[in-house]
């Protein structure tokens, strides 16, 4: 190609190539804006599920929760932000039997790792995806988990599953 | 003749009133005195007041390209925004800066606000509203708008900063060549209308816009007075003056609070005062759209008054302004060089000899169709 051809064609691909480049804008000018327009549009929020905001310990409706106190938990938090207060106790039988006392959770200190999560071998734990955590005071932070007067779930026994033939 | 009936709400009615009262109650000289302080407010208050609602509309158009709101929660749809802003911008704290050249320092801001107010004087904002017309408005809006590299270049050069000096020589090379085809896509206009005073040339184009009246001619003109005229403002995708990633903010990265609210104010207005030359030269300026033969159709037309005529014109070439800023990448500096020096430049030069050509030749539109035009 000569320099002369080359330099026109050029010339008019650049304008072509610019004015797609418009064109394109001007689409977009016109398109839905996907701002969330945030404390107006609470209703309609939709957060993800796995979206981790703070620890919570799942009572179910004869308050019971399913934490045994065994302080795995606490030993895998890397930055120490649980702390479990447990007491023994006699069950009706006679056998002694660790509870939990206070579960206490300290929201400022937590990195939302999920380590106390996926090790927790009871499932007694998890994340909610409740974010509006903020709050004028810091110690308001500091929070317990087991409800008043909660108590271990009782485990059910278990029905031997049929051997197959 | 059109525009012989009475236009209620014209501005020159104002003024031609308040001159008559001052007329029978003063002396001339306190006459003119009162006058030229009023003018002196007047354009200080709109030179304000035109950048506020530039920041804003800016920003709502940045917004929409990019499908975002922008501003809208200062005010209804966000429309005291800027004015926060400004209010910030002027309690802010200028930091001194130890070792630059405190004078040269100091001065630079007002170089650009300076030029960039000299050229806003000589703009026709509507019928009767215009503060400098000189027969020669066009050479006048060429030679002062350029005095505003040299408050650039003293910002770079007093900052003692090597981000900014690197800033303000890109910027200079980029004004300086861009300069050329401006003035070159100007003195095209000039040949086809035969006067440099803008209030004549305005009044030429009441039938025939010039850009229709030297047709292929006059459209190329004005894409590169457009294309020129926004490499001057250092927008868009000619900002590499002020590339934040390399420079961190060119030439006024030293300049804080009202410093560097100073230089901002002056960019916007500079946009404003491309796209109401290019109105005024191109299209047909505050003259309202007139069609020869349809007197009911003029008639309409002249009620909206003439400074309508001009800020819609003026309000879509920003708009096309905004719209190339935010549809194409920036350049580099050889691109950019390039771009000017092997093809604007070229073309523009080919394309003042056509217009010659066409004059000459009698081609143009209103030589061709006098009596449509």
């Amino acid at each position: 190609m000569s320099s002369v051809s080359q330099y026109f064609s050029g010339l008019f691909t650049g304008i072509r190539s610019l004015m797609k480049g418009m064109a394109v804008t001007w689409v977009e000018l016109w398109t839905k804006k996907v701002t969330a327009q945030y404390p107006e549009n609470r209703d309609t929020l939709v957060i993800s599920d796995r979206f981790r905001c703070e620890l919570i310990m799942p009572h179910d409706t004869n308050n019971e929760h399913a934490c045994t106190a065994c302080g795995i938990c606490v030993m895998n938090c890397p930055n120490g932000t649980i702390k479990i207060e447990s007491e023994m106790i006699e069950t009706a039988d006679g056998k002694k039997k660790k509870v939990l006392k206070q579960y206490t959770y300290d929201l400022g200190m937590c990195t939302f790792c999920n380590l106390c999560v996926v090790t927790c071998p009871s499932d007694a734990i998890k994340f909610d995806n409740t974010f509006e955590n903020a709050i004028f005071t810091r110690s308001k932070l500091v929070q317990t988990l087991n409800r008043e007067g909660s108590k271990l779930r009782e485990k059910k026994k278990e029905t031997p599953a049929p051997v197959a033939e | 003749m059109i525009l012989n009936y009475s236009q209620p709400l014209e501005f020159s009615n104002l003024s031609s009133w308040l001159d008559a009262t001052l007329r029978n109650n003063l002396s001339e000289f306190w006459t003119l005195l009162i006058e030229f302080v009023l003018v002196g407010v007047l354009l200080l208050a709109a030179y304000a007041v035109i950048a506020l609602v530039l920041i804003y509309v800016e920003r709502k158009i940045t917004a929409f390209f990019q499908a975002r709101f922008g501003p809208n929660r200062v005010g209804q749809y966000g429309l005291l925004q800027s004015l926060a802003d400004m209010i910030k911008i002027l309690l802010k704290e200028i930091i001194h800066i130890n070792k630059v050249d405190k004078f040269l320092f100091y001065a630079a801001p007002f170089f650009m606000v300076g030029a960039s107010m000299l050229t806003f004087g000589a703009i026709a904002f509507g019928k009767g509203l215009q503060a400098v017309d000189f027969n020669i408005g066009v050479l006048y809006v060429t030679a002062v708008s350029s005095l505003g590299i040299i408050g650039v270049l003293l910002a770079g050069w007093s900052s003692n900063n090597k981000y900014s000096m690197i800033g303000a020589m890109r910027s200079g090379a980029q004004f300086v060549s861009y300069e050329l085809s401006a003035g070159f896509a100007l003195m095209t206009m000039v040949v086809l209308s035969g006067t440099m005073q803008f209030s004549e040339m305005i009044n030429q184009q009441a039938y025939c816009w010039n850009i229709f009246n030297g047709h292929i001619s006059s459209i190329i003109a004005f894409f590169i007075y457009l294309i020129s005229g926004h490499a001057e403002t250092n927008r868009g995708p000619f900002d590499l003056p002020e590339a934040e990633s390399e420079l961190t903010a060119g030439y006024h990265t030293e300049y804080s609070g009202l410093q560097f609210g100073f230089f901002y104010l002056a960019e916007y207005l500079n946009m404003f005062i491309i796209a109401s030359i290019a109105t005024a030269v191109f299209l047909g300026g505050w003259m309202p759209i007139q069609i020869k033969g349809w007197e009911a159709f003029n008639q309409i037309m002249n009620y909206i008054p003439s400074y309508v005529w001009f800020f819609s014109k003026t309000g879509v070439l920003i708009f096309f302004s905004l719209w190339v800023r935010w549809s194409f990448p920036r350049l580099r500096i050889d691109q950019l060089l390039n771009l000017e020096w092997k093809y604007l430049l070229p073309i523009n030069l080919v394309n003042l000899l056509v217009m010659v050509i066409l004059v000459l030749t009698g081609l143009t539109l209103t030589d061709l169709f006098p009596n449509w035009f």
